[in-house]
């Protein structure tokens, strides 16, 4: 656990603008108070046993997860952990079998009631909130998608879509035409009274996406929504998201354990061990300067042209700015820059929109895609 | 009195909580048990006749005595003291119900020579429900049941058992369902009432005869209220596992859409559970008819009274007749309610065109139903059921007659069979376990129980002894006890013989798996019948009533463990070339051994239920007190008795045998 929510702070800075610049809300600087922020996360901490709550604030804490459950029967699932989400980011959490992931998502909504710590959605302190309060919550601003589904057997499509407002007591016409209009969005049309069990695995998590987002959430949460589905279906649904993400602009907390799927759909990566933070950062970053072994053995395998950037590739020519030579974003990816780069007689600059960050050559370029290929090979 | 709700194939697999059991070391429990029967039997040989606390049937102990005095004080306070007046509140109003539901379907009402429905009404109704519920084929069974009460010569008995089992359902699905969802969601609750539900189904039926008669007085209440104590924990328990059985997933993603507990209940786990539900409801409906011939006990009406009476009489014809009419009703309640829980589904997933068709059908066949009640309300012949062709005395002369035939044909195999077994294991069982001194036997039991089951089982044994001793029926329970044992041994027998061969052939399973099925949906007392028509009232009858009771529910555990043995094993086993005996030996039984211990259980408390009963057919001893308990005056301290002891050796029982399976059983 070295990296902490300062690290993230620290480099909200560096990283505006990146990726696709289009998102709404996210050019004004660093979100630093829980108020302009969709999710802030502060001193989470979920200890399953007996007396957990005894735990916390004595040095047992800090004990690694084994030791913990050895001495006091208690599993810590998920430790001290602060973060924040932006508006209308994708947040992605992973992180190995076992690392608190579900046990995190969970705690945001206090589906998992938390040990200790805060958060807060959309500026209200879930924590603090009474019963009726976090229903409230649960019914208009947070929705969730799950691994296996969680859809009622014994309701159609359409009611199972629809079962959100009907929960929240929206009259039956405005929740039919709602529920269609969902349906329609996911691609399930004609599919309306079918029952769970007569669709496809790809499908049926159409369904619960469909379900989430008819309650018109400001926050959608996924735990591993895919990873029950075989990898065509997989990709579909991947793009599936990325596309809803497009249309709608939801904010979204995306959990997995699938490095290509975290990259894919991830504007910021959190990744956890035995419950902790390790690392959080943009995909590039994460490739590009992995916090200790444990992230390293993680992206070892990832096709790191795919994923770096120039920022991550160029370095500081001795003389400063040489002023001449073709110009490149410094968040264009490798592979995509690669041909202008080997084209160009000599270096290429980098600039961070008007800054100059750097050069890159051919050099640079072949030695990112010539370690992939090792990395393959080996 | 059985502790399980697996009787049938439909239920869920609802698995009892093992027992915590202590380490073990299966080596040395067989030379343990040896080693005790040994010294028991040594002790026997020296010490026989000594002690043996035997006490006539007539003589009274102290005790019972007593119990007497409590009864009669008991009578005397009915009267006066105020919490009989809510006690006899309850009686009067479960009285005056069912006397009106007899009124309008099977007694003459007031002022009417008939009752306010007539036989055509009647008819109409079940066979309109059960269309409705359960579809045509059904409804085909219903109407040609129904007319068999009417042909038979028991239209009134058997609307009246029709009444009284679905009137004691209502109200156990009124009191159980609710408890059964508290129970599922609530912790507290579930442990707080399991271990009475687990009391209420170790009790033998028998033993609560007695005391409720005491509190109900005798009559219809109490013969509800038995039925509704004795039909109650399976529902109960069936929903509590139907409501917990509600997938994690759905209950979590409803929660995360901001469900509240009532709609969440409401709307997910009572729909998703409701299939579960209606199994239970079935469990409970075959458990109330199992009460239908013990309520005639006290003087409950229904078809139990006519089956009491012929098997007094011992006749078979006319048992078989009335028994066979209660297989009738059970016939048509479990086939109704099995098609309607797997109906519902289809009906909800049926398309809209469907469903009206549906709808129309339904109002014209409420039309002609009404319509029919009518007519029965109008015309005698549609009120009374034609007397001719009376069928009851020729069915049951050919009953007889052939009974008589086919026995005397046989006779001689199976005197021989009785000969063999009283002979060969009921006498000298007997003869050690209630020939010895009473605390040569109690000891060597808490022996046995401790080697089988730890320490645990061994004070519960201990406890029980002391209750058989207390009443001061120690003899005759040791001689229940000597028919309990042979008969499971003899179930354990013919159980794993039937079921290794159903568990290794296919085609042997397909053809006999519907028959075990069809004799658990029998009430047990109709096992006398066939087994008073083949041996002479005497304990070996009850034991073979016990055998035929136990044996489908034992044999289908085994035949279920075989087949769950794992095929690479048998494969391997195969492989290396062993001879099927090999297989069976080496490779099924000890792999199903988990399988063969709970059949072995099972067998057991079924068992003790049917041994019990059979004090009626000569089986003599404990059941039997408590069937003279209610014919004569002076014995009912004893009746009582016998039922606390009954509830002991049955808690002993259960205990010792739970214990040692979940010690032994585990694979
Ligand atoms: N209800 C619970 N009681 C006790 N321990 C629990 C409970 N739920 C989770 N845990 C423990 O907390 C830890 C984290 O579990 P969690 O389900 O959050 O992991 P995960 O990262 O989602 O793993 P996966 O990828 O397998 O879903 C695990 O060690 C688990 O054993
Ligand atoms: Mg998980």
């Amino acid at each position: 656990m070295t990296q902490t929510r300062t690290y993230d702070d620290q480099n909200d800075g560096q990283k505006d603008g990146q990726k696709d610049g289009q998102r709404g809300g996210r050019n004004d600087g660093a979100p630093d108070g829980a108020g302009e922020s969709a999710l802030s996360v502060r001193d989470l901490w979920k200890i399953f046993g007996a007396r957990a709550d005894k735990v916390i604030g004595t040095p047992d804490a800090d004990l690694p997860r084994k030791q913990l459950q050895a001495k006091t029967g208690c599993v810590a699932a998920v430790k001290d952990v602060s973060f924040d989400v932006r508006p209308g980011e994708v947040f992605v959490v992973m992180g190995l079998s076992g690392s608190g992931k579900s046990t995190l998502v969970r705690l945001l909504t206090r589906l998992i009631e938390p040990t200790a710590g805060t958060v807060t959605i959309g500026g209200e302190d879930v924590t603090k909130a009474d019963a009726g309060r976090l229903r409230d919550l649960r019914r208009h601003h947070v929705a969730m998608v799950f691994q296996h589904f969680g859809l009622l057997p014994h309701r159609t499509v359409m009611d199972n879509v629809g079962f959100g407002l009907e929960v929240r007591g929206v009259a039956k016409g405005e929740r039919r035409a709602r529920a269609q209009e969902m349906v329609d969005l996911v691609g399930l049309a004609g599919n309306e009274g079918s029952f769970p069990d007569q669709l496809s695995g790809g499908m049926q998590q159409r369904v619960g996406l469909a379900r989430a987002l008819a309650v018109d959430p400001t926050l959608m949460m996924f735990d591993e929504p895919f990873s029950a589905l075989d990898p065509l279906i997989r990709r579909d649904m991947q793009n599936e998201v990325i596309r809803l993400h497009h249309e709608v602009g939801k904010t979204m907390v995306f959990i997995t354990h699938d490095l290509q799927e975290a990259l894919k759909l991830g504007d910021r990566i959190l990744i956890m061990r035995d419950g902790e933070i390790v690392q959080i950062g943009e995909p590039a970053e994460i490739v590009a300067s992995p916090a200790d072994d444990y992230v390293r053995d993680f992206v070892s395998d990832v096709p790191r042209s795919h994923v770096l950037t120039l920022r991550y590739v160029c370095r500081r020519p001795d003389g400063g700015d040489p002023g001449e030579g073709p110009a490149l974003q410094a968040d264009e990816v490798v592979r995509d820059a690669a041909r202008q780069v080997l084209a160009a007689h000599g270096p290429v600059r980098v600039y961070d929109g008007e800054d100059f960050l750097g050069i890159v050559d051919d050099e640079d370029i072949l030695r990112v895609v010539v370690a992939e290929e090792e990395a393959v090979g080996s | 009195m059985s502790t399980t709700v697996t009787r049938r194939p439909s239920a869920p697999p609802v698995r009892e909580e093992q027992p915590r059991v202590e380490e073990h070391r299966p080596q040395h429990t067989f030379g343990r048990i040896l080693a005790v029967v040994a010294v028991w039997v040594v002790g026997w040989a020296v010490l026989r006749g000594h002690q043996t606390l035997s006490l006539p049937g007539a003589q009274l102990s102290d005790f019972q005595k007593w119990l007497n005095g409590v009864k009669n004080s008991f009578d005397a306070a009915r009267e006066t003291n105020p919490a009989f007046k809510i006690v006899g509140g309850i009686s009067d109003g479960l009285n005056w119900v069912f006397l009106h539901l007899q009124y309008l379907f099977s007694t003459p009402a007031p002022g009417r020579p008939v009752p306010e429905v007539g036989w055509v009404g009647v008819l109409a109704i079940l066979v309109f429900v059960a269309f409705a519920l359960a579809g045509v084929r059904c409804a085909v069974l219903v109407l040609l049941g129904t007319l068999a009460f009417g042909f038979l010569g028991y239209w009134q008995e058997s609307i009246d058992t029709l009444l009284i089992t679905l009137l004691a359902v209502l109200i156990c699905v009124v009191i159980g369902v609710p408890i059964g969802i508290w129970m599922a969601r609530s912790k507290g609750a579930r442990a707080a009432i399991t271990p009475v539900l687990d009391g209420m189904q170790t009790m033998p039926s028998f033993a609560y005869l007695e005391p409720l008669a005491l509190i109900f007085g005798i009559g219809t209440a109490s013969a509800i209220v038995l039925t509704v104590i004795y039909a109650v924990p399976p529902l109960i328990r069936i929903t509590e596992h139907g409501i917990r059985g509600v997938s994690e997933g759905a209950v979590e993603a409803s929660r995360s859409l901001g469900c509240t507990s009532p709609q969440l209940l409401r709307k997910v786990q009572l729909p998703m559970a409701r299939r579960t539900i209606v199994v239970g409801v079935n469990q409970c409906m075959m458990a109330a008819l199992a009460m239908a011939i013990i309520a005639a006990f006290v003087s409950g009406p229904g078809l139990g009274v006519p089956v009491m009476q012929s098997l007094a009489a011992l006749d078979i014809g006319g048992a078989a007749v009335s028994g066979g009419l209660i297989v009738v009703v059970a016939i048509m309640l479990d086939r109704t309610t099995t098609a309607a829980s797997e109906r519902a589904e289809l009906l909800a997933r049926a398309g809209r065109r469907h469903v009206q068709t549906r709808r129309i059908v339904l109002a014209v066949l409420a039309v002609v139903t009404v319509v029919a009640i009518y007519v029965s309300r109008l015309r005698l012949s549609a009120a009374q059921f034609p007397s001719s062709p009376a069928l009851q005395r020729p069915v049951s002369t050919f009953i007889s007659s052939v009974t008589d035939t086919v026995v005397n044909s046989i006779e001689k195999a199976t005197t021989a069979f009785a000969n063999v077994v009283s002979y060969g294991l009921i006498n000298p069982l007997q003869s050690v376990l209630a020939a010895s001194p009473w605390w040569l036997s109690a000891l060597a039991i808490l022996a046995l129980a401790y080697v089988l089951g730890g320490w645990r089982p061994a004070v519960t044994a201990l406890v029980c002894e002391a209750v058989l001793l207390g009443v001061g029926l120690w003899n005759d329970s040791m001689i229940t006890l000597t028919s309990v044992l042979v008969a499971t041994i003899l179930v354990v027998i013919v159980s794993v013989v039937l079921g290794v061969w159903m568990g290794r052939r296919r085609r042997v399973d397909t053809i006999l798996r519907p028959f075990l099925d069809a004799l658990q949906t029998i009430p047990p007392f109709v096992y006398l019948v066939p087994a008073l028509a083949l041996f002479p009232p005497s304990r070996f009858t009850a034991i073979v009533a016990a055998l035929a009771y136990g044996v489908p529910i034992a044999t289908k555990l085994v035949a279920d463990g075989i087949r769950g043995v794992s095929p690479t094993s048998v494969e391997a086993a195969e492989a290396s070339g062993a001879t099927a005996w090999q297989m069976i030996a080496k490779v099924q039984l000890p792999m199903a051994r988990a399988a063969v211990v709970l059949a072995t259980n099972q067998g057991l408390l079924y068992v003790l239920s049917m041994v019990v009963i059979g004090g009626l057919v000569g089986g003599g001893s404990l059941g039997y007190f408590v069937v003279a308990g209610f014919s004569q005056d002076q014995l009912f301290g004893k009746g009582l008795a016998a039922g606390i002891a009954i509830t002991a050796l049955g808690i002993m029982l259960d205990r010792i045998a739970r214990h040692a399976a979940a010690r032994h059983g585990r694979v």
